[in-house]
């Protein structure tokens, strides 16, 4: 498959990838991973130290949904979302069956009452499956540029 | 965001001498905050500091705060660990900005005086002057100077620190039952698995009674419940010290029982309300003693957390009257193989700032500091199981609160 399929079929898992949770598509953001899969939210300063402990951490598409059933069901938040800006995507490496994928990141959260604020940068690390199309996350690394989070973190960034 | 500015009435009334009722102005109040800062943090109680694997070698040093305060500590040549405050005897710069690192002597950058590792003043620069003109007066005398110390103290590999004298030693600061909880779950060398730090919008205390309430559990975390994983959990308990400040909670489950009842459960293919993926709560009886969550508190900051098979150190940071930073510190051992390591990580997704049954504690503490904005007059009531700060052998109980308070009021003279 020639380069440029390639990157758009990344670009739009991407950009899937985000709607589906700006939107509040959350059921099916899980559809986006293959299963097993690796999804893990952790601070830069963790990451870089070879720390493995972040805050959220999904080996399958199953821990993934559970997630999502959780905030559904179980836990009590106040009710907010968020607006990803997904930067420039880098494409780092190609594999017969999968590409090494590097993207920037901004999540704009905005609470129920319309209070705006910043609340995570960080830096998407993946390794995307394209042996099949539509293309899915084999390991998502969402890095984060700080590791303070304000109040809690409920929907996955 | 408090209406209470320094010049307030320097004094928050209790409704009565008990600790059931426990007044609203103590979490809005600037001038309260102050005087926390100089008799608890300050005062004669013991503070985490950091952990003694983060200081294998002489010249490791963490730099953190006991309160507001900024503090290091360092493992000094001889093999000694020292703590002192992170103040430049000179002109007050903070002599460490790194959070942690490695170094044979401490230099502030600001005029390069130089301190051991043991916090003595060693070098000045330009003592005696340039061309013997200027330089420190004839009587300064540097062995007269050196950093701001406070009492160490290492329990379970946990390095705690004082800037008291009158505090007690360690272990009768956190008297038997409190030392022993401690040390059961920190019962090997600790292995750090990560940390992050929560921000939180919060007066400190109102994260602090949190975590010693141990009625709220079943109420405000609906994880274990609606995917019904806690039906096999047997009562337990809590031990609360003398002094009432530390405390740890308990409760024991049938790991066993679980297990089978599960299997049972998905052969019913009753799957709404199942998680998809159990690894998240699959967990095995470390400790051999079937207790499967254990909340301890040391007074006035620090928590130690056994939930299954995640371990993890807190630390309640105060940032101002209505703000606060808890830090987890998540741990394992240095026995764990690698199962026992992927268990802890998956088992992670239950605690931190997106933990299925902790992330409502981050929320809870600021909706009553908004509640309270501007609408402080009276008292909340903690009187469930009573008025006093005993032990006691369940949980649906406020015990462990009053035990703060009463600690509390005696250290603030209240």
């Amino acid at each position: 498959m020639d380069e440029v399929t390639v990157r758009l079929g990344i670009q739009e898992l991407i950009g899937d990838y985000a709607e589906r949770i700006d939107e509040d598509r959350l059921e099916e953001w899980p559809d986006l991973f293959t299963d097993p899969c690796r999804y893990l939210v952790i601070s830069r300063a963790n990451f870089a130290a070879g720390l493995r402990q972040g805050v959220m951490y999904a080996a399958s598409r199953g821990m993934l949904l559970d997630r999502v059933f959780s905030l559904r069901r179980a836990n009590i938040y106040e009710p907010h979302r968020y607006r990803h800006i997904v930067g420039p995507i880098r494409l780092k490496a190609t594999e017969d069956a999968a590409a090494v994928v590097h993207s920037n990141f901004l999540a704009v959260r905005i609470m129920h009452d319309g209070a705006t604020t910043l609340f995570a940068s960080g830096l998407y690390l993946d390794r995307i499956n394209t042996s099949t199309i539509p293309y899915r996350f084999s390991e998502r690394i969402v890095v984060l540029d700080s590791e303070k989070i304000d109040t809690l973190l409920a929907i996955p960034l | 965001m408090s209406q209470s500015g320094p010049t307030a009435e320097p004094r928050v009334t209790w409704p009565s001498n008990g600790i059931s009722e426990v007044p609203f102005r103590l979490y809005t109040d600037a001038a309260q905050y102050q005087r926390e800062q100089e008799r608890l943090f300050k005062g004669p109680t013991w503070n985490y500091l950091c952990l003694a694997v983060e200081l294998a070698k002489p010249g490791d040093y963490v730099a953190t705060t006991v309160g507001e305060t900024a503090v290091i500590v360092v493992r000094d040549a001889a093999g000694a660990i020292n703590a002192f405050v992170n103040r430049c005897a000179h002109r007050g710069n903070l002599l460490c900005l790194e959070r942690a690192g490695h170094l044979k002597e401490f230099s502030c950058i600001y005029h390069g005086w130089t301190y051991d590792l043991t916090g003595q003043l060693m070098g000045v620069a330009f003592e005696h002057g340039v061309k013997r003109q200027g330089g420190m007066p004839p009587e300064f005398r540097k062995d007269e100077h050196r950093l701001l110390r406070l009492r160490t103290a290492e329990l379970g590999g946990l390095i705690f620190g004082t800037f008291s004298d009158a505090a007690p030693e360690l272990e009768t600061y956190l008297g038997p039952d409190v030392t022993r909880g401690l040390l059961r779950v920190m019962n090997r060398t600790p292995v750090l698995l990560g940390r992050s730090t929560q921000v939180m919008p919060n007066n400190w205390k109102l994260y602090f009674e949190n975590v010693k309430d141990t009625y709220h559990a079943s109420i405000l975390h609906l994880f274990l419940t609606t995917f019904r994983i806690n039906r096999l959990s047997m009562p337990g308990g809590i031990y609360i010290n003398r002094d009432g400040g530390n405390h740890y909670s308990y409760a024991k489950l049938d790991y066993a029982a679980e297990d089978a009842d599960y299997k049972a459960a998905a052969l019913r293919a009753d799957s709404e309300f199942q998680l998809q993926d159990r690894s998240v709560v699959e967990s095995v009886d470390e400790y051999g003693d079937s207790v499967s969550v254990q909340i301890l508190t040391v007074f006035p900051g620090m928590v130690l957390q056994q939930v299954r098979n995640t371990i993890a150190v807190r630390v309640v940071r105060p940032r101002g009257v209505d703000k606060c930073e808890l830090e987890w510190i998540h741990l394992g051992f240095d026995t764990d193989d690698e199962a026992m390591t992927e268990r802890r990580l998956r088992q992670g997704n239950l605690i931190g700032a997106a933990g299925y049954i902790s992330m409502e504690d981050g929320c809870v503490g600021g909706f009553v500091q908004r509640a309270l904005q501007y609408n402080d007059e009276g008292a909340g009531l903690v009187m469930m199981g009573g008025h006093e700060a005993e032990s006691q052998t369940f949980r649906a109980s406020e015990a462990a609160i009053r035990g703060f308070w009463k600690h509390y009021r005696a250290l603030l003279g209240e």
